[in-house]
């Protein structure tokens, strides 16, 4: 049973125009087995939350704590934070031109486990979990996300999350795109995943469709850089039929947007 | 902490002539210019025997324009001014500019199956000068030089199996000159290895002739000693429908400057030039290529990578791409990326896009010099994988790019190991 601890996390980034607080007092404690919705209109600071949990060196943490089981996660390196069981699903997966999917995976499952998968298992295991989520076989010869079109590239997320078997898994917008049929095949994976007992998940995400097929114990809407309103899946019933409208608060939320696309830019 | 730039070079003219009619400063305009005077696969050599600044109408900032000639004495003492000498350091040239180069050239042992013909023949061979004539003065300094050619002909129709080696051994610091010549005949297929090793102060031309429908692989790896000084003018000619493929590999040496001249003389004809460069501290490795499409349909495509790291480590990569006037339907993309790895090494990149004809099926070009990506970078450490062993997978991953290309298992293995040789140097 592991505990990730969010306690109200400031986090800026810095533009052009100055330094602008994007996430402004976020708490959450996500445990072992739960799955959190995090709900919100574009520029709302959902993104940032999970690129800051994961460590993005474009967000600077002001106040407030991450922990993992007690451990400080925002006193550790990227590749430390991943290490103790956080894993991202990115919103914008890159292409690393070069290197093998095969070699990627297999470099990564080893410094996570901290010795060097058996390989007959592993490929056994690899081929497995590409066939569960209809990704081609030959997609391992190819390099990292390269001219995978964005479904290919959400499944290809998930793969990494069946495979190195996080303790918290994020995932940032992997619904957005996805056609369908896409959708379910990767709300299947994460289920999967899930389904073993051993996670706990943080689900980013601006529609309510993918919470159709991913079954949230627990919705948060962020507008603004803050949690506004808490609940249980009902809460989800309640935005696909009113939207986000009713947490309008005007400029706020315009500037976030503006801030969130230089970010972007 | 990115420092990515991404330089849109100047399409047309790179030197500071005065406004000519057509172009404007930034030489976009389609040349009004009748080219038809300077259409030739060979520029000068059709022209007449040699050339002084391209012939009638045609500008000396124009690709076209640059002098060539098989006379030394045609070309002037070097300064260092000289647009395409200015990135080169002529003081450690030693020589190869100004001494007659007659010091014993690398050794030439070539191993090749026996459909493929090897002969060393004398400087009045009718082949010499059958593909290439010397774009400058170091070149033409070792077409006057040198001694004995070595000459590679694959007969018509030949598909040879497996590769062509030609081993070019060092001889020492003497400056001296080398000649090559490669005929792939009619309807062949080949590869051809050019290994450079050893140390040696050599100017070395290297002619390249791709018949009618042949389909040639050159392969020019410079695993030079950190004291030689190499200067590799490789001209390709091409006959209609031939294919050819290129690809450079610099890692050693002191000064490596390699000038590929890619010329079309007939239509339907395709050519890949590539190129791998990593520079270590103090190490000056320059590659200028130039692609005359001097007639029309005919494809080219030019990618260069190269990394670079250590104090004073320096590349250099001019892409110089003409589309003349009657090069119609062409289509033609060139690419240079360079990755910094430390403080203290300089990338010059220069594409040069010149378009005479608006008739064409593509014309791109492209550069970027960068330091790691970041983003890159932060995908690999989500993933749980270090700092350092992430930058040595997106560099090994950069310069695959390249290795993957060549289709030699041997030689990628070859060189997949000499670029962990480099990495482990500084340790990245």
């Amino acid at each position: 049973m592991s505990t990730l601890e969010i306690k109200d996390l400031h986090v800026s980034i810095d533009t052009e125009q100055g330094t602008k607080e994007i996430l402004k007092g976020v708490s959450l404690i996500i445990r072992t087995g739960e799955t959190h919705a995090i709900m919100g209109p574009n520029g709302s600071g959902k993104s940032t939350l999970a690129s800051t949990i994961a460590g993005h060196p474009r967000y600077n943490v002001t106040s407030g704590t991450i922990t993992l089981d007690g451990e400080d996660v925002l006193a550790m390196s990227v590749d430390q934070r991943a290490r103790a069981g956080v894993f991202l699903a990115m919103q914008y997966p890159v292409e690393v031109p070069g290197v093998s999917m095969t070699n990627f995976l297999r470099t990564a499952k080893t410094a996570i486990d901290g010795e060097a998968p058996k390989l007959r298992t592993w490929t056994k295991d690899v081929k497995a979990a590409m066939a569960q989520l209809r990704i081609d076989a030959d997609f391992t010869q190819r390099n990292v996300n390269e001219g995978f079109s964005g479904g290919e590239k959400k499944r290809v997320e998930i793969l990494q999350l069946e495979l190195f078997k996080p303790k918290f898994a994020i995932l940032d917008e992997t619904d957005s795109g996805l056609d369908v049929d896409a959708l379910k095949v990767v709300s299947e994976g994460v289920n999967r995943a899930h389904g073993e007992g051993n996670m706990g998940t943080l689900l980013i995400t601006h529609y309510t469709r993918i919470l159709r097929y991913i079954k949230p114990d627990f919705v948060h809407v962020f507008v603004d850089g803050q949690v506004v309103e808490e609940g249980g899946p009902e809460l989800a019933d309640r935005l696909e039929e009113e939207g986000y409208d009713r947490y309008a608060t005007g400029a706020g939320a315009v500037t976030i947007a503006a801030a969130d696309a230089a970010a972007q830019a | 902490m990115t420092d990515i730039t991404t330089e849109k070079a100047r399409i047309g003219a790179p030197s500071a002539q005065p406004f000519i009619n057509g172009f404007t400063e930034e030489g976009e305009s389609l040349s009004p210019l009748n080219a038809a005077e300077s259409k030739s696969p060979l520029a000068g050599e059709a022209v007449k025997r040699h050339s002084h600044g391209g012939g009638v109408g045609v500008p000396d900032s124009s690709r076209a324009g640059r002098l060539t000639s098989y006379k030394l004495a045609d070309f002037k003492a070097l300064t260092g001014m000289e647009e395409d000498w200015r990135f080169t350091p002529l003081k450690r040239l030693r020589g190869l500019h100004t001494e007659v180069l007659n010091g014993a050239a690398p050794s030439v042992s070539v191993t090749a199956p026996d459909s493929v013909k090897v002969e060393t023949v004398g400087r009045d061979d009718r082949r010499i000068g059958s593909a290439a004539i010397p774009e400058d003065r170091v070149s033409a300094n070792a077409w006057e030089n040198f001694a004995e050619a070595t000459v590679i002909t694959v007969p018509s129709e030949v598909q040879v199996e497996g590769e062509v080696s030609v081993l070019l051994a060092g001889q020492g610091t003497e400056a001296s000159a080398q000649h090559i010549v490669i005929v792939a005949e009619k309807f062949s297929k080949s590869v051809v290895v050019l290994d450079h090793q050893g140390t040696a102060v050599v100017s070395e031309n290297v002619e390249i002739l791709v018949e009618d429908g042949a389909q040639l692989t050159v392969i020019s790896l410079q695993e030079w000693n950190d004291d030689a000084v190499h200067a590799s003018s490789q001209q390709i000619k091409l006959g209609r429908d031939a294919k050819f493929k290129h690809i450079v590999v610099s890692l050693g040496g002191d000064l490596v400057r390699v000038t590929p001249s890619a010329r079309f003389t007939a239509p339907g004809a395709e050519v890949e030039l590539f190129g791998l460069y990593f520079a270590d501290a103090g190490q000056h490795l320059e590659q200028r290529l130039f692609v005359d499409h001097a007639v029309a349909n005919c494809k080219s495509n030019v990618l260069y990578k190269g990394a670079l790291q250590g104090r004073n480590a320096h590349t250099v990569w001019v892409g110089d791409v003409l589309i003349r006037k009657e090069a119609e339907g062409t289509d033609t993309y060139e690419a240079n990326r360079n990755l910094v790895l430390t403080d203290g090494a300089r990338a010059d990149s220069v594409p040069n896009l010149e378009i005479e004809t608006g008739l064409i099926a593509g014309a791109g070009h492209a550069s970027a010099t960068g330091r790691f990506d970041d983003q890159h970078l932060f995908y690999l450490m989500a993933r749980g994988i270090p700092e350092d062993v992430a930058r040595r997978l997106v560099v090994r991953g950069f310069l695959n790019e390249i290795i993957q290309k060549i289709n030699v298992p041997a030689i990628e293995e070859r060189l997949t190991e000499a670029v962990e040789r480099e990495l482990a140097a500084t340790n990245h």
